[in-house]
């Protein structure tokens, strides 16, 4: 995997922990929460090497 | 606060029900495999990374078949899911696998040219996964692959693609698209390095003829058509003319732009003595006012819009009723090919390329695709070939 793939994946894996952090600390706005795992969603698919 | 623990626990259970069924679905078909039967003309099998550095290990690497007649004679590469949305070219070139013998000559068959194409999905336009395609045994299952390279494979895209060597700017997604990325380089984008090892097998084993089969939209003007650069020009035109004549459908000529870099019908002619020809089969699933992008619709290209727009002559095929099913376009891309050998060996006999076993556009039209392939399951295993 070339170098610059993996600071992609770095920055994914950093993407995803500002995601999560966001949902865990949402605590009024439904629709956010709901938000934030939608956009959570590709991020970990590429992560996981799936899509 | 529980009342926020409980709405934040659905969504958790909602968002593990999407990636589950949806990733494993994906996941699925990434590693679902293809079998292809070796038929009675296959003498060998490479992998593409025999031929260039870089893709071993990747999922770019393919199995390349050789199918060598008893005398010398011309060689032939043929290549198809260059756009592994393109099945007419996968199809021919499996049917050449499991049946064709060649007398005189050699066939050199890659058949998932693009595989990280072939395991890369268009789900967001709402392609399926997989088609099924009847045989005389059953169904034989393929995966429904995507135009372009998985960006899981290669990435990230430039900005803008600037073609090697002629540094022409192309759009950034066509650097994961192998029929941008001819002739290729070694240490380059991992595209470059499939189009790379397919010039050093054309290079090497010196290939006389390369086809590169594919299928288009019947609203695109390059359809249903041999594309040819100058030196392939004659023999196209002869082959075009002879299947009209003998076996009644068009198939006519492109010029091959010489300004626009990439394309295997213009780089191979121009960094090998090969001579090049594109195959461009209709195929009305690619269009886009169509109605949904089934598999029936894959396999029959029948599309009540389509149909309209035919009326209105906005399409650049005949179009009715019938509309473009696989038989038939499986069957124009194998009478092509075997009118091309026939046209190349009337004007160098010692060069000659004769195979048997092929079946030509009538006899697809009339028994289906699915008659020609073997069953994997009674074939020997190890002339099974998993890709």
């Amino acid at each position: 995997m070339p170098l610059i793939m993996i600071f992609y994946y770095l920055l994914t894996v950093y993407l995803i922990g500002l995601l999560v952090w966001n949902f865990v600390r949402e605590k009024k706005s439904i629709e956010d929460m709901a938000m934030y795992l939608l956009v959570l969603i590709p991020l970990l698919l590429r992560v996981l090497r799936i899509k | 606060m529980k009342r926020l623990g409980i709405i934040k626990g659905v969504l958790v259970l909602v968002f593990l029900v999407f990636i589950i069924q949806g990733g494993n679905r994906l996941y699925r078909h990434r590693h679902y495999d293809v079998p292809i039967v070796s038929g009675p003309g296959v003498t060998r099998v490479a992998r593409l990374s025999d031929f260039g550095p870089g893709l071993k290990g990747t999922m770019a690497d393919t199995w390349v078949y050789f199918l060598e007649g008893k005398e010398p004679g011309g060689k032939a590469l043929l290549m198809s899911n260059t756009h592994a949305n393109e099945p007419e070219g996968l199809m021919a070139t499996v049917i050449i696998i499991e049946n064709a013998v060649v007398e005189q000559g050699t066939l050199i068959v890659i058949p998932q040219f693009d595989h990280s194409a072939s395991v890369n999905t268009r789900a967001g336009d709402g392609y399926p996964l997989y088609f099924e395609v009847k045989t005389d045994w059953g169904r034989k299952k393929f995966r429904m692959g995507n135009r372009d390279a998985s960006p899981l494979d290669q990435w990230p895209d430039p900005d803008v693609y600037i073609h090697y060597p002629d540094r022409q700017l192309l759009s950034y997604i066509d650097v994961r698209n192998t029929n941008r990325t001819w002739p290729g380089r070694p240490d380059g984008p991992l595209m470059e390095k499939v189009t790379y090892a397919a010039m050093e097998i054309m290079r090497r084993d010196k290939v006389d003829l390369a086809f590169d089969i594919h299928g288009a939209e019947t609203m695109f003007p390059v359809t249903n058509c041999i594309v040819a650069p100058d030196k392939s020009i004659k023999i196209a035109t002869l082959a075009s003319l002879t299947v009209k004549a003998k076996e009644g459908f068009d198939n006519h000529v492109e010029p091959s732009p010489g300004g626009f870099r990439g394309l295997s019908h213009r780089e191979i002619g121009d960094y090998s003595e090969t001579l090049p020809f594109l195959l461009e089969a209709p195929i009305p699933f690619l269009d886009q006012p169509t109605g949904p992008k089934t598999e029936k619709f894959l396999l029959d290209g029948k599309d009540p819009f389509l149909l309209q727009l035919a009326k209105k002559q906005k399409l650049f095929v005949p179009y009715d009723e019938s509309g473009w099913p696989l038989e038939k376009r499986v069957g124009q891309h194998c009478s092509v090919m075997l009118e091309i050998f026939r046209q190349y060996a009337k004007k160098n006999p010692e060069r000659s390329i004769l195979v048997r076993g092929i079946p030509r556009y009538a006899e697809l039209v009339e028994n289906g695709v699915g008659h020609y392939f073997r069953d994997p399951s009674a074939a020997e295993k190890d002339r099974v070939y998993m890709n």
